[in-house]
């Protein structure tokens, strides 16, 4: 959507575990660029299995990751001070971590064997079409 | 999302329930509608989710066009750069004299550099944007330095051919400059010695008809620049003042928003500098680990360093800390509100001021220098109906910026631009009432690397445009300024044009800064008197 768009100024504020992998994404030009690229389709194609339910564990469990990894490099923890705008005060526990658990329950119930296009894989895989009759 | 898919195939089984199931609706392949019907679940949210996303594609679209349109900023066109386009062109034989750390710069932007410097930009990865840099076709072949260790560190520099195919010629070491002058293997000369030399050798320089790249400030007395000007006048070579800052391409932007009037009438520009540091003071004579730097009267020759300063004895403080006295230098004018005035004057051409009055004192750093720690001056310019100031600290690190402030909106212009209108302007009067254009924060932004005017809507976007966390780019490198500098010198040079930091310009700059040292000294108001030419 914006070629513009860098994950640079988001590695900038990193503390914490993760700050040194950060900063040494910044600081290989070339790395970077591929760390934006992969991260921007990651997510995309994440969204989209979610969505369509395809592949929807595997997409589940990659987000809950990826989400987990933003959670890890700037942890909402006492005396970590950033500059970009957050949401709301958080101490520990913060939207982004939420969203990582709630994607890895989601990774865990069999939704995807009821509902989405895993239905024709899953069928498949059991060499029947007839999973959903009771 | 979830809920969204939960919903849909509630409603989805609801349907399925009230049909019999499997007769009937089983397809060729033996599936159920209802199977195929959950399967699909994702294409109802899918759909919704697209259909917001293409209206905020729409809506953001809009809205940037039409503040660009109120701001007057749709029409604006950015001139493609030429930058990178390798020719074929005679080498220039060049000569620096004075090699200190700002000849060391002012060499790796011609593109030569020591191996230990290589060395070192290859360990933390900055070695790349230089060797990016385009190919001036210069060799570096003459270096006069007064201090054996800095020449030889000249030399060093300038044979080494790590990036350059065009220097085969070797650097020669010249005892004085007259040497280096008389000497028809040199076609132009950088002068980067202290400000006490720099107009005088300029003044031999042009008269040996070498072509002149002159570091800042010009001229140390008016009557040296008085005769630079007319010497320089009266020759055929080329002549630039060293101001790089105005190479950055949003001076180039910020040029055509003042031409587009989208500020309004300006009537007062305020440049600062600010700065907290030791060596922000010029106290330099000391290396990382706190013991004096080298050199004694052995390796230097330190008569000919005075030149026509009076004589003092040698210390190592006043050669390597020569800014803080007025035998050498004017301070926080000569070596800071040069390039300020240097930016606005390439903007406005506003020239010569009409008065100058300047005061200050040493207010923090109180070792023995003689110049001011806090300085303000300010320039009136009554027939363009304009002040110009500028403030100076050296005990305070905070970034005031350079704001050209205008009836209906400011510019702020540093690494980037930041537009923020004005809540009582009359030109967006209407924009303002209907809420379009927001006055509490910059509306307009140029990033230099997305070679694009862009009108600020995200919150995450105003908050990097305040920082101004940008870089200046070109065709998506890093440029140096200083090479941009000495490219547009070289150009000019080749193809017989006037470059930016011409004499002319050179000459008002150097008139300003004399009367704003003058109103300092002599504590009054000082006048350009524009029949007679000269300060009074």
């Amino acid at each position: 959507m914006n070629p513009q768009w860098t994950s640079a100024n988001f590695l900038q504020e990193s503390q914490g575990v993760l700050s040194g992998f950060s900063g040494w994404i910044l600081a290989n030009s070339d790395l970077l660029t591929i760390v934006d690229f992969l991260n921007a389709w990651g997510l995309v194609l994440i969204g989209l299995g979610l969505i369509f339910g395809f592949l929807f564990k595997p997409a589940a469990i990659a987000g809950s990751v990826l989400v987990f990894i933003y959670y890890l490099s700037v942890p909402p923890l006492t005396g970590y001070e950033y500059t970009l705008p957050s949401d709301g005060s958080n101490l520990v526990i913060n939207r982004t971590l939420i969203e990582a658990v709630a994607l890895f329950g989601l990774a865990l119930f069999p939704t995807n064997k009821v509902f989405g296009l895993d239905y024709f894989i899953y069928s498949r895989q059991k060499g029947t079409f007839q999973y959903d009759r009771k | 999302m979830t809920e969204n898919n939960n919903n849909t195939n509630k409603r989805d089984s609801g349907k399925g329930q009230s049909s019999p199931d499997n007769t009937g609706q089983i397809s060729s392949k033996g599936i159920s509608r209802r199977s195929v019907l959950k399967a699909f679940a994702g294409i109802p949210v899918a759909g919704i989710f697209g259909y917001e996303w293409f209206r905020k594609i729409n809506y953001d679209n809009d809205k940037k066009d039409r503040i660009a349109r109120e701001l007057g900023l749709d029409k604006m066109e950015f001139p493609v750069q030429d930058y990178g386009k390798e020719a074929i062109r005679d080498t220039l034989r060049i000569g620096i004299v004075g090699f200190g750390q700002r000849a060391e710069q002012l060499a790796a932007g011609l593109g030569f550099m020591h191996p230990d410097e290589v060395k070192r930009r290859e360990s933390n990865n900055t070695l790349i944007n230089w060797l990016e840099q385009e190919d001036l076709h210069v060799a570096i072949t003459g270096i006069c330095d007064v201090f054996d260790l800095h020449a030889e560190r000249g030399l060093a520099i300038a044979n080494n051919s790590i990036r350059h195919r065009a220097s085969k010629l070797p650097a020669k070491r010249y005892r004085t400059y007259q040497d280096m002058l008389a000497d028809n293997n040199i076609d132009a000369v950088i002068i980067s010695t202290p400000d006490h030399h720099h107009s005088f050798m300029a003044v031999e320089a042009v008269k040996a008809g070498k072509h002149v790249y002159l570091e800042k400030s010009i001229a140390h007395t008016e009557e040296e620049l008085n005769e630079l000007y007319r010497v320089v006048k009266d020759s055929h070579i080329t002549f630039q003042l060293g101001h790089q800052i105005t190479q950055s391409t949003v001076f180039k932007q910020a040029k055509e928003i003042i031409d587009k009037n989208v500020l309004g009438k300006i009537t007062l520009i305020e440049t600062t500098s600010n700065r907290n540091t030791a060596e922000g003071a010029w106290i330099r004579h000391l290396d990382s680990n706190g013991n004096p730097k080298p050199g004694d009267e052995k390796s230097i020759d330190w008569e000919r360093w005075l030149g026509s300063a009076p004589y003092v004895p040698f210390t190592i403080d006043r050669f390597y800390n020569w800014t803080k006295w007025f035998a050498y230098d004017t301070g926080l004018i000569g070596q800071l509100f040069t390039h300020e005035f240097d930016a606005v004057n390439q903007l406005l051409r506003i020239g010569i001021p009409h008065s100058a009055s300047s005061s200050g004192g040493i207010y923090y750093w109180k070792d023995n220098r003689e110049i001011p720690d806090s300085l303000h001056c300010v320039f009136e310019y009554p027939h363009k109906d304009l002040t110009l100031l500028y403030s100076g600290n050296l005990a305070s690190g905070r970034n005031r910026g350079r704001v050209f402030m205008g009836h209906d909106a400011s510019m702020e212009l540093g690494s980037n631009i930041k537009i923020t209108v004005d809540r009582d302007s009359t030109q967006y009067e209407k924009g303002i009432a209907s809420g379009l254009i927001d006055t509490e924060s910059p509306m307009i932004t140029f990033n230099p690397g997305a070679g694009q005017i862009d009108a600020v809507t995200s919150a995450s976007g105003k908050y990097y445009a305040d920082r101004g966390l940008t870089n200046t780019v070109i065709n998506g490198k890093q440029i140096d300024v200083t090479h941009l500098h000495l490219r547009e010198w070289l150009d000019c040079i080749r193809e017989n044009k006037i470059p930016s930091a011409n004499i002319e310009v050179a000459y008002e700059e150097g008139i300003a800064c004399l009367m704003a040292h003058r109103s300092y000294l002599e504590k009054r108001q000082v006048f350009w008197d524009e029949v007679n030419r000269k300060i009074v």
